[in-house]
């Protein structure tokens, strides 16, 4: 069965998709009254609110799918913010022809993400468009900021420590190998960041910045957050986690682990006294177990990006122009 | 040899300044990688050669490349890096956006898939590269063949490297040595440049591309040039060959001959193109046809010169200034390997 136009018309079919699809993985008391607001109880805490648009293409690849990075996508931005995710909405932008076994495997996918990332979904919405069986998914996030802190690149100061949880490049090079019908075992990273981050938060760690790693990878967070936060960035190559077979990946088709996309990933910046204890605390977890100490905030007032490589010598990391493709040659 | 020893060596050099080019993108890349112009003396200068296909592609051919995206049933496939490239009035990224039939592909293979899955629809190939990345090309002709695929097209810009080489070195210039292109090597061999190597009394060496290799590279050469003497070094044996990869040039052989082409802020060199043989020109989409660049409107824009070593980037008047990666108004800002992008990276301020 293939989604068509009628799926959007607001009628019988799109009543029937709700009913045999969303509403069969999404039900929950604030979804079931299907009013055309939710009505959420009033925050103790000061809120954090966030926004994601999810195009990926295939929408299914090994270690995820459209439904669970939507998800951890938006959960994820929440964290890097300190504040606690409680809220999401789920738009999904359907285009005819998608098969609908795969919408149901990707809107379960979503509901099980969320139900394990704590997160209670209270508002949704379809359209059909035309087009050729592809899906988007727009979200918005709710958080609590429980320590009444957000963490901003302005609160970085020199001798700082930034630390990373793990390899680099794997959502990247997963989708590409997909795209390019390469076999391999490269997975994406996609996943919920919230438990690492808790384990940060409740341990007191004294968190300047964080950030998800995901478009325009490492290199273009370090320089948002050096020129936000007015101080260089040093970094050291050798310090910086890659799986073997991502970087064999990188190198033949060019691409640089330094700008690839991550899903699971994430950097923060912290105070340097701080840095054995918070690393103790990542590698406790699955997903922090490569976690690594990958340079500093440097004694420079110029928000440049530095990286000390393998053998010795030092160049600039600049933000990612472009798109990240192989190169012909 | 100890690497801490060459890297002190290089370091230190304190002889007359030197000019060695590196011929090849990929060597260019993984320079700009490693850090490695930080870590050389300031009397030794790396220039980034011609050997990154992008940079040297002409306007006219991202002309013609749009056209054929904007012709009924036909789409045109490109690599990535091409997307930027400008053409006379605009770039193939930009064409797109206007609404032309443009497809990024990862392989050339992908063409015959999509060809055979809709022959309704003409797919014109944006074929741009070396001897590397020309028997992937000739294989593409080969399946599509094979399998009496008919709506394909190739339109090739394809440089052959040893008429540049010879033409850089005829010029006036202050290059004193050479990096050998390495993947070009792994096709060519290594043979390939003892006669140049004698003909300008310029040394050669064949290097990998990983940051230690380069720097090996470079101390040999500096070795060279200290004994007099100008003999082409295969220091990447495990991949070149002296005599090359035959199968892979009996394969461009095949399908292909060459031709007069031109290079981009260079002009016309004589034999440095390949076109497809008067047997398969059916599939041929006006290759021929650009071998100059009448219509490039005067422009301040100076690769031409960066590419054979004659100026550095930042003498040009539109680097950093209407010449930025965001908006590149020559090539050799385009491409993650063009000399003027990386000088752009590292003298961010």
């Amino acid at each position: 069965m293939k989604i068509v136009m009628a799926h959007g018309s607001g009628g019988n079919a799109t009543r029937e998709l709700i009913k045999d699809i969303f509403q069969k993985y999404l039900a929950n008391d604030y979804l079931d009254k299907m009013e055309d607001a939710a009505a959420l109880p009033v925050a103790h805490y000061p809120l954090a609110m966030t926004t994601d648009s999810f195009v990926v293409t295939p929408l299914e690849f090994p270690g995820g799918d459209i439904g669970k990075l939507a998800v951890c996508g938006t959960v994820n931005d929440l964290w890097m913010s300190g504040a606690e995710p409680q809220y999401l909405t789920a738009g999904f932008i359907l285009e005819e022809g998608l098969d609908i076994d795969l919408l149901d495997r990707i809107v379960g996918s979503l509901s099980k993400t969320a139900r394990e990332a704590g997160i209670k979904i209270v508002a949704g919405d379809t359209k059909v468009v035309q087009g050729n069986g592809g899906l988007y998914i727009n979200t918005a996030g709710l958080g609590y900021r429980k320590t009444g802190r957000f963490f901003g690149s302005e609160n970085i100061r020199q001798g700082d420590i930034v630390i990373i949880n793990g390899n680099l490049g794997n959502h990247h090079a997963c989708i590409l190998s997909q795209r390019m019908e390469i076999n391999n075992s490269i997975h994406s990273d996609c996943a919920d960041l919230g438990p690492m981050v808790r384990g940060l938060i409740d341990n007191g760690i004294a968190i300047r910045v964080m950030r998800d790693i995901t478009r325009g990878g490492l290199g273009t967070v370090l320089n948002e957050i050096a020129e936000s936060g007015s101080h260089g960035i040093e970094i050291e190559e050798t310090q910086i986690p890659v799986d073997p077979e991502v970087k064999s990946f990188c190198d033949i088709l060019g691409l640089d682990p330094l700008y690839m996309a991550n899903e699971g990933k994430f950097l923060c910046i912290i105070a340097p006294e701080h840095a054995d204890m918070a690393l103790d605390i990542l590698h406790q977890h699955p997903l922090g177990v490569h976690a690594q100490i990958i340079g500093k905030v440097a004694d420079n007032a110029k928000p440049l990006v530095t990286i000390k490589t393998r053998l010795g010598g030092k160049r600039i990391i600049d933000v990612l122009y472009g798109e990240g493709l192989p190169r012909i040659c | 040899m100890d690497l801490e020893f060459i890297i002190k060596e290089i370091g230190m050099y304190d002889d007359q300044e030197i000019q060695i080019m590196e011929v090849c993108g990929t060597h260019t890349s993984s320079i700009f990688k490693n850090g490695i112009r930080s870590m050389l003396s300031p009397k030794i200068k790396l220039i980034s050669g011609p050997g990154c296909p992008v940079c040297v592609t002409p306007a006219a051919y991202i002309d013609q490349a749009i056209a054929w995206s904007l012709k009924p049933d036909t789409v045109l496939l490109t690599f990535g890096d091409m997307m930027k490239v400008p053409g006379t009035e605009k770039s193939l990224s930009e064409a797109k956006a206007e609404g032309a039939k443009v497809e990024i592909m990862y392989s050339p293979q992908e063409a015959v898939k999509k060809a055979a899955a809709d022959p309704q629809t003409t797919f014109v190939i944006a074929c741009v590269g070396f001897e590397t990345t020309i028997p992937s090309y000739a294989l593409v002709l080969e399946h599509m063949t094979q399998r009496g695929v008919s709506n394909i097209k190739l339109l090739t810009a394809l440089r052959r490297v040893m008429p540049a080489l010879d033409f850089i070195c005829s010029t006036d210039n202050a290059i004193a040595a050479f990096i050998a292109p390495g993947h070009v090597s792994t096709i060519l061999g290594s043979n390939i440049y003892s006669t140049l190597a004698e003909r300008y009394a310029k040394p050669f060496a064949v290097a990998g591309f990983e940051g230690e290799h380069i720097l090996i590279a470079i101390y040999d050469l500096l070795q060279q040039m200290k004994n007099n003497k100008a003999q082409v070094h295969n220091l990447y044996p495990s991949a070149v060959k002296p005599e090359g990869n035959q199968a892979a040039l009996k394969y461009i052989d095949d399908y292909f001959e060459s031709g007069p082409a031109f290079w981009r802020g260079i002009g016309v060199i004589a034999d440095s193109g390949y076109y497809l043989r008067p047997k398969y020109q059916q599939y041929d989409a006006g290759s021929f046809d650009l071998t100059g660049d009448a219509n490039q409107k005067p422009t301040a824009c100076r690769c031409g010169e960066v590419i054979l070593g004659k100026i550095n980037p930042d003498e040009c008047p539109m680097f950093a200034k209407a010449c930025t990666p965001a908006k590149a108004q020559g090539p050799c800002m385009v491409s993650s390997e063009g000399t003027c992008g990386i000088w752009y990276r590292f003298s961010k301020k």
